[in-house]
């Protein structure tokens, strides 16, 4: 039985994200029942401190390659595919995101492996993992098994909850690692640019979210209204900020931030999976959307089905009405 | 230059989607259509071709049931000049693995300059297969790009990643997958759609694409669904028909206080 192998993304400032913490935490916690190994690998210049550190999260080891690029994903599965051939790891894991994904899908091709996606569990069955994996719009709950070894499973967002509470320092190895020719074709030139106002969605404890069915960028005032009246902030999908309706700081899932409000008002959201990973976990979710059929009507505590722009500035009046009585 | 765009026919969204017990696959029956994020893809491809780069063919690349050709028909009335289709009960059952296996064969004979393909279906396997056939490929990658100018054989990209916008530089031959903000896809003109179905169409099979059998299909799938479950129970929340919007407001606002939200 070999280990598992994680990657581990971290900032321009070397700073490991979340999700990647989460993603080593379920790896040790797995490792821990197979009776081996978490070990995490890590390109670029993350720092021996950050490296040893990352055993606090249940990782023994972290292989760095200093010289490869952070950021793009095919020099990193040039890395893993090396790590996993030469050391025997059995697993691949993957905290949420979208590098996990690119990094997850390419091992699959290089290595001939089977590959789970958007996993929110994983189990072990008879010595080997099984990933458990919500489909159709989390309609249904499927769990799937490797034929072989290595196994690649990249999680949803969020699935894996960080757990910090060992003491050890990581023994920190770095490698070098040859290149693919393809792999050097594709050059960062800009990374992790921020668009927009800086706005602070995570500290508010009620958010007025604003997707697609606002309609247009200057319905978003409807949002901000009710938003102010509520004493709130506003928050955004993907699909609006990427329409350049709204800043970048203020958008909600899979690429954007997890927000846990009292309140979630979703105007205009249908609830698609890639917001839904970001904002599930609110208190309290209210949507307004003019389609029965949107998804976040099977997930919200209360829907209202109508056309937000009739519904929104009278509601903002109500509350405001209420508020000063 | 020339843009293979892969495609692939999806369940209409207006279906209810489940999971067949019996084959523990989507049960693909019902309404179908070509894959919404495909037609960015195939708008991304007119938008180079009429933005002044020489393109000499833009080709539409599906895999699938004989039902599949209908998506290929959508995709030439949105612009591609032919079609091939890679059908064969062989592939039935394939993972992402073996898919994308499938493809870059097809793919390869097509010696493409560029392939694009929409950032996800809108059934199934989220965001891998453009990266599984990159590799298969030897081609450099990208994936969920919003922004994409082409200049001499280079295509300068712009996407969302964990930290904020990425601007990457991609050489050709790539493959470049795309999310729903890059463009929005036209309608294809009445004489486009009647027109489709008489360019040309390659029907491909396993063998004929030079696919190794033994790595396609449920039995070259390096994963197998074990058990499908229904989701954990939420319990539903209350739905209002907003009627009179007074009213609605009201509950609203009620709910609200329940709740000490306001």
């Amino acid at each position: 039985m070999g280990g598992i192998l994680v990657y581990a993304l971290h900032s321009d400032d070397g700073e490991f994200n979340k999700n990647s913490l989460g993603a080593i935490s379920e790896a040790a916690k797995l490792a821990g029942e197979l009776g081996t190994e978490a070990a995490v690998v890590t390109v670029g210049d993350a720092s021996d401190e950050a490296c040893q550190g990352l055993g606090a999260y249940g990782a023994t080891k972290v292989w760095r390659a200093k010289d490869v690029p952070e950021g793009l994903a095919q020099p990193i599965v040039d890395v893993m595919a090396k790590l996993i051939s030469d050391e025997g790891y059995s697993y691949a894991l993957f905290g949420g995101g979208l590098l996990g994904f690119e990094i997850g899908a390419g091992l699959t091709a290089r290595l001939g492996a089977g590959v789970t996606m958007e996993v929110t569990e994983v189990k072990v069955e008879d010595g080997k993992l099984v990933s458990v994996r919500p489909v159709l719009q989390d309609s249904a709950v499927v769990d799937v098994g490797y034929v072989d070894e290595p196994g690649i499973i990249i999680g949803r967002l969020n699935a894996f909850d960080v757990a910090e509470g060992g003491s050890g320092s990581a023994e920190v190895a770095d490698i070098d690692v040859d290149l693919s020719e393809w792999s050097t074709k594709a050059t960062m030139v800009t990374r992790g640019e921020q668009r927009g106002a800086d706005v602070n969605i995570e500290d508010a404890e009620l958010l007025v979210g604003g997707g697609r069915g606002l309609g247009e960028k200057d319905n978003f005032k409807l949002a901000e209204d009710l938003a102010d009246a509520l004493g709130g902030a506003v928050a955004a999908t993907r699909a609006v900020v990427d329409a350049g309706w709204y800043p970048y700081a203020a958008q909600i899932g899979q690429t954007g931030k997890t927000v846990a409000p009292r309140l979630y008002l979703a105007a205009g959201i249908s609830g698609a999976i890639q917001h839904k990973v970001g904002m599930q976990s609110s208190e309290n979710i209210l949507a307004i959307n003019k389609d029965p059929n949107a998804p976040i009507f099977e997930f919200c505590d209360l829907g209202v089905v109508g056309d937000l722009h009739k519904i929104l500035p009278k509601l903002t009046e109500a509350v405001k009405a209420k508020k000063g009585s | 230059m020339k843009i293979c765009c892969l495609c692939k026919e999806v369940p209409d969204a207006s279906v209810q989607k489940r999971i067949d017990p019996g084959t523990k696959r989507i049960d693909r029956s019902g309404e179908k259509n070509l894959n919404p994020f495909d037609t960015h893809a195939l708008e991304a491809a007119m938008q180079i071709k009429e933005g002044g780069e020489d393109v000499e063919e833009i080709v539409a690349v599906t895999m699938g049931p004989d039902s599949a050709v209908r998506a290929l028909h959508k995709a030439v009335a949105l612009g591609a000049d032919r079609s091939v289709h890679l059908s064969d009960d062989a592939l039935e059952g394939s993972d992402v693995c073996a898919t994308g296996y499938a493809l870059a064969k097809v793919l390869e004979a097509e010696s493409p300059d560029l392939v694009l393909l929409g950032q996800q279906s809108d059934d199934g396997e989220c965001y891998t297969i453009g990266a599984v056939v990159a590799d298969h490929l030897k081609m450099p990658s990208l994936t969920q790009v919003i922004k994409m100018d082409a200049e001499n054989g280079k295509l300068r990209c712009e996407r969302q990643a964990e930290y904020g916008y990425d601007t990457v530089d991609v050489e050709m031959p790539a493959v470049i997958s795309v999310g729903d903000a890059i463009n929005e896809p036209r309608y294809p003109s009445l004489k486009a759609i009647m027109g489709a179905k008489k360019k040309p169409l390659d029907t491909k099979s396993v063998s004929d694409a030079g696919i190794e059998a033994d790595r396609v299909g449920e039995s070259g799938s390096r994963t197998a669904v074990l058990a499908i479950n229904p989701p954990p129970q939420k319990e539903a929340g209350e739905i209002i028909e907003d009627e009179d919007t007074n009213e609605t407001v009201e509950k609203v606002v009620l709910w609200l206080e329940e709740r000490k939200l306001i």
